[in-house]
């Protein structure tokens, strides 16, 4: 017999009961011998940084779309869980997952200080869990675990790529900015490993900070050759509308990362000209299962999917991968995410190569992206791979083979 | 190197900050000391100011229709929300003020998601002001000084209404005794609903102003109402010219202290401490600013004349 | 004991303490382990908030700074704990000490101020400990901290969501009938009183701030206890913990449970971390059904939940406000 999930909190979340049950019967009525296999979303929802949450979990639902509502040949039922980006109810919302609704596996994990608070449970449980949004030092260190892998990136790459661009066309001088939180610390961190020019001043702003005219102005008066910075969410889009405003953008070279991509380009539209971005990922990448994606993306979401929908999109076809090999069978844990890690490097990633490294993180490429305006239109494209199969600097430090 | 150029654009910088400032915080101020009501919620007017604003300006192309359809809808708002709620809880606690703003802090962020989306929505700075102005040999971005313009009519304008117009008596009297002004044949309903409403509309103003230079976002009034609180705290509750003496001084303090904090700290202490303290002194300067304010003078430093 | 069953605002939170003490062997018993570390947190919220209750409701001053508190008592348990130190004892005596001294200091500079300056001022404060612990890199910054290992006291440590619950539910009871003591108490009715007219209780002399210094401190202490639980059960600690919208959710809870009130807080942190939890199984918009809620609540409950219990109270023919009086309806007295 089939167990019927009427859970509330399955599937799509649509907020009628009724067509739940019904759905749910039918894909019930419609699939194999196999059970339903269980996955737990947790993602940023609500707040000002909801579109990274939306777009992770929007690219993995699509793949599960794509696949006919299917992981690895067994009906899947995803229950999504808004974290708020507040730690406290992150770990709450994985526990639940682990102890209540008995999932799978638990996908997204939010940002950094989310993962790290979820970390001792999902070590505790041994449940499968792959971070699409975060890869903390610690994490791909000394408190690598066999269970938790990231399927985005390890924090630093980025940064490390830029920083190897830069170094790569001749910068001597360069001025670095960041808001003061952990991630900001360790982008910038991440860029003069591979940066060997000077750095002029390395300033952190405070998060959230509204107004940087103040810090332009500096940077005016120290005139750099280029200029690195670090901005997500909300802030890249102050940040980057205030530079163009101050008649600095497009004066010198600009580089960033996770400020500029596809979140943020809608809302900055033509002030984002003249500006090259490091990621592992862009929808303007030329590999055929990018297109593909790109094109599907778009049909359904009727916008360009960002690196974050570009993870959501892999960590889905990773567990297709890993549970077609367990044969749906998650029982034994460990063999589980033995299986998610061989997954790691059969599967064909949108973002090009890939593979799971000794600590679970990403061996990917790191690209340099370009944004200009060409005829008219603000164009994307590739200009360079600093990074090509990037180790991160960390997966040393752990114990795991 | 802290040079004199940098110094003056710095404090300009840091006038304009505070102006803009002063715009979030004239409109809270008000409702605060004049109605006695914690409105918590006025960083959600201007967060619907600023969407207004945003949606206003790609609909008609014309920045100042933007302004003036932000206005006008933040007004209403402030309106509806008056007769339905507000009044409802003049009498009551501060407290009870301060959970029924809560609660509609979360009804306009998640209405705003779901309204448009948690991406921040597009909005450009109006051509004629995209170009820059140089200034003691910066380049001083042109949209700031129509910031600046804008704050300096509504400082001038709200102490004119307030002070010398006939309505502005009436909000004067209706502060200090209600009921006799009730007595005297005004609808007192009428008039604080007024107020509410220009309160919001002040928010919604300032909301537009931002759209072109800030991300439009659910959420963005939360970071930018503490500081406006923090403004009319250190002005004096109820007093619009205590607010913008504040948010100018604020506004300075913040910009000097974030600029020129950690440059000293990097000639005082080593390189990893400096980092590390630098910026966390800097966030925490405001605060240390209000706390001294307050520890010497409570009532704030240009409390408003009452009766 | 009709009399008993003719007060709702006496019975209910018996039943609900009653049910609280239950719930963990119920819900081993139905295999849902998931409601014990539910609950935990509830309980873990509801001390905080008795411990707000003591300084806002009883003192009326309101503070919107306790989530430092909380903060204080999370580290006072990761902080020694990643040095190697784990006994509990230990962890709870830092954290009265860290909570007591830093609310002896800012209470001291704070209670200058009265009303929206005294809000702000706590708020200042919290917000200076956030960016503090922010700053600390090596301590993990605001990715916060795994704690290396749980408080042990004695031969059980707070390693477990049954554990830390346990804990919380005594810390609860023993606060909860302290603050129904307190209410007939000298102490409590000197601090009560000067919420009412300060000016009178100096009158009959009585220093005022000695006494509302006092509250502050001893509400600071007990809030740090709530981060010591908080800590356990997540195993981490967080600046996210020391952020005004922690502060800001004491308060809702204060003021919904009912300020002022011996059960207030345990009601309100129940109903609201409660209400949270089912919106969100209904839909990811949670918000926009709980925030109307919320002011609904405001507009139409003079003085919270325990007030509408109050109010379902048949009044007994005899007289006096017993000290026994739970229900009693906040005073609305002004800042």
């Amino acid at each position: 017999m089939m167990p019927v999930n009427d859970n509330p909190e399955t599937s799509m979340a649509r907020p009628c009961p009724a067509h739940r049950i019904l759905a749910a019967a039918a894909l019930a009525a419609a699939a194999s011998q196999a059970p339903a296999a269980t996955i737990g979303f947790l993602a940023p929802l609500s707040g000002p940084i909801a579109i990274v949450g939306q777009d992770q979990v929007d690219g993995f639902m699509l793949a599960v779309d794509q696949l006919g509502g299917k992981l690895g040949g067994q009906p899947v039922n995803v229950l999504k869980e808004d974290d708020q980006l507040k730690p406290d109810v992150g770990a709450q919302a994985v526990r639940k997952f682990i102890e209540k609704d008995k999932v799978d596996a638990i996908v997204g994990l939010s940002f950094s200080n989310v993962l790290m608070a979820a970390l001792p449970r999902l070590a505790e449980s041994g449940t499968v869990a792959l971070a699409t949004n975060a890869g903390p030092s610690p994490v791909a260190g000394a408190q690598c675990k066999p269970n938790v892998f990231s399927m985005a990136w390890q924090n630093d790459g980025a940064a490390e790529a830029m920083g190897k661009y830069a170094q790569d066309k001749g910068i001597k001088k360069v001025f670095l900015m960041a808001p003061n939180y952990q991630a900001g610390k360790d982008m910038l961190a991440g860029f003069k490993r591979m940066f060997k020019g000077t750095v002029v001043e390395e300033l952190y702003t405070q998060v959230n900070q509204p107004d940087y005219s103040a810090e332009l102005a500096q940077m005016q008066a120290v005139n750099p050759e280029a200029v690195f910075v670090f901005y997500p969410g909300g802030m890249g889009v102050n940040f980057v509308k205030q530079m163009r405003q101050a008649g600095l953008l497009g004066k010198m070279p600009f580089y960033s990362v996770f400020t500029i991509d596809g979140t943020t380009m809608p809302s900055l539209r033509d002030a984002a000209a003249d500006s090259i971005s490091g990621a592992m990922y862009d929808a303007a990448l030329d590999t055929a299962e990018n297109k593909k994606f790109v094109a599907a993306f778009e049909a359904k979401y009727k916008r360009l999917p960002s690196e974050y929908a570009a993870t959501g999109y892999d960590a889905a076809q990773v567990l297709d991968v890993a549970l077609r090999k367990v044969g749906g069978n998650t029982a034994d844990k460990a063999a589980f995410a033995k299986a998610v890690k061989a997954a790691g490097s059969e599967f064909k990633s949108v973002r090009g190569p890939f593979k799971f490294n000794n600590n679970n993180l990403p061996i990917q490429n790191y690209y340099a992206f370009e944004v200009v305006k060409a005829g008219g239109k603000l164009v994307t494209r590739q200009v360079g791979v600093p990074l090509p199969e990037h180790t991160d600097s960390y997966h040393t430090q752990c114990a795991l083979k | 190197m802290i040079s004199g150029t940098l110094l003056l654009a710095q404090l300009l910088n840091g006038l304009q900050y505070g102006v803009l400032l002063f715009l979030l915080a004239a409109g809270l101020t008000l409702v605060f000391g004049i109605m006695s009501f914690v409105n918590l919620a006025h960083g959600a007017l201007y967060m619907l100011g600023a969407y207004a604003g945003a949606i206003g300006y790609e609909k008609t192309g014309s920045f100042v229709a933007a302004l003036a359809i932000a206005m006008a809808a933040t007004f209403l708002v402030g309106l509806v929300l008056e007769r339905l709620a507000i009044s409802r809880l003049y009498r009551r606690d501060h407290l009870d003020h301060v959970l029924a703003t809560f609660g509609l802090v979360m009804f306009f962020n998640e209405l705003a998601r779901i309204l448009w989306g948690p991406q921040p929505y597009f909005v450009s700075v109006p051509d004629a002001l995209s170009g820059t102005v140089e200034l003691f040999g910066f380049n001083y971005p042109s949209y700031r000084f129509l910031i600046i313009g804008v704050g300096l009519a509504v400082a001038v304008g709200s102490y004119l209404l307030i002070h010398k117009t006939r309505l502005g008596m009436l909000i004067r009297a209706g502060s200090v005794n209600p009921a006799m002004v009730g007595a005297l044949g005004v609808n007192i309903g009428l008039l604080n609903a007024v107020l509410f409403g220009l309160g919001a509309m002040l928010a919604g103003l300032a909301g537009a102003m931002a759209g072109p230079i800030l991300s439009v976002q659910s959420g963005m009034g939360e970071p930018v109402l503490i500081t406006a609180l923090v403004v009319i705290v250190v002005g004096g509750i109820g007093s619009v010219a205590g607010a913008f003496y504040a948010a100018l001084i604020i506004g300075v303090a913040d910009t000097l202290g974030r600029t020129f904090l950690p440059m000293l700290l990097r000639q005082l202490a080593d390189r990893s401490v400096a980092d590390a303290a630098g910026p966390a002194l800097a966030s925490m300067l405001v605060y240390l600013l209000m706390a001294g304010v307050l520890a010497w003078r409570p009532q704030g430093l240009f409390p408003a004349h009452k009766g | 004991m009709t009399s008993l069953l003719h007060r709702p605002s006496h019975w209910v939170p018996l039943v609900l303490m009653a049910a609280l003490a239950a719930l963990p062997f119920v819900a081993q018993a139905i295999g849902q382990p998931f409601y014990i570390a539910l609950v935990a947190r509830m309980l873990a919220y509801a001390v905080a908030a008795s411990a707000l209750n003591l300084a806002l409701g009883y003192g009326g001053m309101v503070g919107f700074g306790h989530a430092l508190f909380m903060g204080i008592g999370s580290y006072a348990v990761a902080l020694p704990a990643f040095h190697g130190a784990d006994n509990g004892l230990l962890h709870i005596a830092i954290t009265l000490l860290a909570c007591g001294l830093t609310a002896f200091v800012t209470g001291l500079v704070s209670l200058r101020t009265t009303g929206i300056g005294f809000i702000m001022i706590t708020l200042a404060f919290a917000q200076m400990g956030y960016y503090l612990f922010v700053s600390l890199k090596q301590y993990g910054g605001d990715d916060g901290m795994t704690l290396a290992a749980p408080s042990r006291l004695g031969p059980f440590t707070l390693g477990s969501a049954t554990a830390v619950y346990a804990a919380g539910f005594v810390v609860l009871a023993l606060q909860t009938w302290w603050m129904h003591r307190l209410r007939s108490a000298p102490f409590g009715m000197v601090l009560r009183a000067a919420r009412q007219n300060p000016r009178r209780v100096a009158a009959v002399g009585f220093p005022v701030l000695p006494y509302r210094l006092a509250a502050y401190v001893i509400s600071a202490m007990l809030c740090g206890l709530s981060g010591v639980l908080l800590a356990n059960l997540n195993a981490f600690a967080s600046p996210a913990t020391l952020s005004w919208s922690t502060s800001g959710d004491l308060i809702v809870i204060v003021v919904l449970g009912g300020i002022g009130t011996v059960f207030g807080p345990v009601l309100g942190a129940i109903a609201f971390l409660g209400m949270e939890e089912i919106l969100k199984a209904y839909t990811e918009h949670w918000m926009v059904v709980f925030g109307p809620v919320i002011v609904i609540l405001a507009l139409v409950g003079r003085t919270g939940l325990m007030g509408a219990l109050a109010k379902l109270d048949r009044a007994p023919s005899q007289t006096p406000a017993t000290a026994k009086t739970a229900a009693t309806p906040a005073v609305q007295g002004g800042h």
